[in-house]
């Protein structure tokens, strides 16, 4: 079977998984709807206020909700040995890693799409530079922290307590990409400065560790 | 083997003693910073000595992903270990000295300091994974997962570079400013420092094999045990 037929096949079986059981979507969505609202208790900013520090809060309300949706991602497929399954298989390991992250990069930025609008009215925002640009800092953002949140969901499989490993695992090496994501957006909505260094910084970040997953992931999946 | 751990250690003690009378009593002390200046001949010697640790930790782990060689493994493992605390050492002794000589504990801006505290970050999630893991293939994980660490080095270094760095640069390196006398100490001191790396992790290294021999005994046994 062809990279694509592997990638369609699984992506497609996942997408409809979660579409009957809403099992990771409502999870995501009432937490990070309860980050929001618990910040904006937390801190009460003005207009100018909110400008600066809106970039770090929704990032990191991202980055918890995303850890949610992350931790499902294989530990549904230990039920009925399914990985199992996947293993003996002769379908390469690449594409099942590739159908896995885009899931969760789909799950995660159907989440975005519902935070956003709250953010914005919870925290009076409203963009002093170019808005679009948020868009594609949102894409590159969300695949930086999906990509190696599938491949260190996939290690934190074999250990004791695998919910507390993965955040463990993921969020040192996601320290780059945070600042390129935080900064990024801090650029668009103050206005102050271009946001080019970090979408360069971003786009740098997805394509090393997207080869690096692609590459270890079999490794990865055999280490049993 | 016991006699040249014994003959390092002495070696060892000797030169540590040496080095702390080079940068408390002989080295010349700095005209604006004054003797809190002298932090700096623990302070340089322990980072030198915790990147190398992490980079033979780097090579060893690609070379165990090649061949599957133990050796190679434990390595990487005792490279981790004896780094973390070096680098404990680093990020303890800079916030001493940036307290009185900056005015403040910690600059988040700061490219080196950041990097550092990244870099230890990530190293002890890597410790971590292999304490948690229950696979009976850990090594291979742990190898996979320093050869990340590694390529989130670079990219923590730029990102980080893009804010303007407090740190004291140029001290060493082009049209370094420091007094010949000065790098001859810090250089006894990151000999020293070496020695005591090297002793730490040999006696730590030894631990393991041995560790792994009396596991894989109980192994056997238990087997055996079964079998009759």
């Amino acid at each position: 079977m062809s990279f694509l037929a592997v990638t369609r096949s699984t992506l497609s079986k996942d997408i409809r998984l979660e579409w009957r059981s809403k099992d990771a979507i409502n999870a995501m969505l009432f937490f990070s709807l309860l980050v929001v609202v618990i910040f904006s208790f937390a801190f009460d900013p003005t207009a100018e206020e909110s400008r600066r520090i809106a970039g770090g809060l929704i990032w990191v309300a991202v980055l918890f909700a995303a850890v949610v949706a992350l931790n499902q991602t294989w530990a549904r497929e230990l039920r009925n040995q399914v990985l199992d399954g996947y293993r003996v298989s002769p379908a390469p390991a690449a594409p099942l890693f590739m159908a896995k992250a885009l899931g969760n990069f789909l799950f995660v930025i159907a989440i975005e799409a519902v935070m956003t609008p709250l953010f914005v009215a919870f925290y009076k925002l409203r963009a002093l530079g170019p808005a679009w640009e948020l868009l594609p800092i949102a894409l590159l953002g969300t695949w930086a922290l999906v990509v190696n949140g599938t491949f260190f969901a996939a290690v934190s499989l074999r250990t004791r307590s695998r919910e507390i490993m993965l955040p463990l695992l993921l969020f040192p090496l996601s320290i780059p990409a945070l600042l390129g994501m935080v900064n990024a957006t801090t650029a668009v909505l103050s206005g102050e400065e271009s946001a080019r260094f970090w979408v360069a910084l971003l786009i740098a970040y997805d394509v090393i560790f997207t080869v690096a997953c692609l590459l270890f992931f079999e490794t990865i999946l055999e280490a049993e | 083997m016991k006699r040249g751990i014994t003959a390092l250690a002495v070696i060892t003690g000797l030169m540590l003693s040496f080095a702390l009378y080079e940068a408390l009593v002989v080295a010349p002390t700095e005209r604006t910073m004054g003797d809190v200046q002298r932090i700096f001949y623990y302070h340089v010697p322990s980072a030198w000595t915790a990147f190398l640790l992490f980079l033979i930790n780097f090579v060893c782990s690609v070379i165990f992903l090649i061949r599957r060689n133990t050796k190679a493994d434990i390595l990487a493992l005792v490279a981790a270990e004896v780094g973390v605390v070096f680098c404990t050492v680093v990020l303890v002794t800079g916030p001493i000295w940036a307290r009185p000589v900056w005015g403040i504990w910690w600059a988040p801006g700061d490219i080196r300091l950041t990097t550092t505290l990244v870099l230890w970050l990530i190293y002890v999630s890597y410790l971590v994974l292999r304490r948690f893991s229950t696979s009976g293939q850990t090594a291979v994980v742990a190898a996979v997962v320093a050869t990340f660490g590694a390529l989130d080095v670079p990219l923590v270094y730029f990102s980080i570079w893009f804010f303007r760095t407090q740190h004291p640069s140029p001290v060493i390196g082009d049209g370094g400013s420091l007094d010949p006398r000065m790098w001859v100490v810090l250089l006894i001191n990151w000999a020293a420092f070496l020695c005591l790396a090297g002793l730490a992790s040999w006696t730590r290294y030894l631990l393991e094999v041995a560790k792994r021999e009396v596991e894989e005994a109980e192994a056997l046994e238990s087997l055996y045990e079964g079998s009759r």
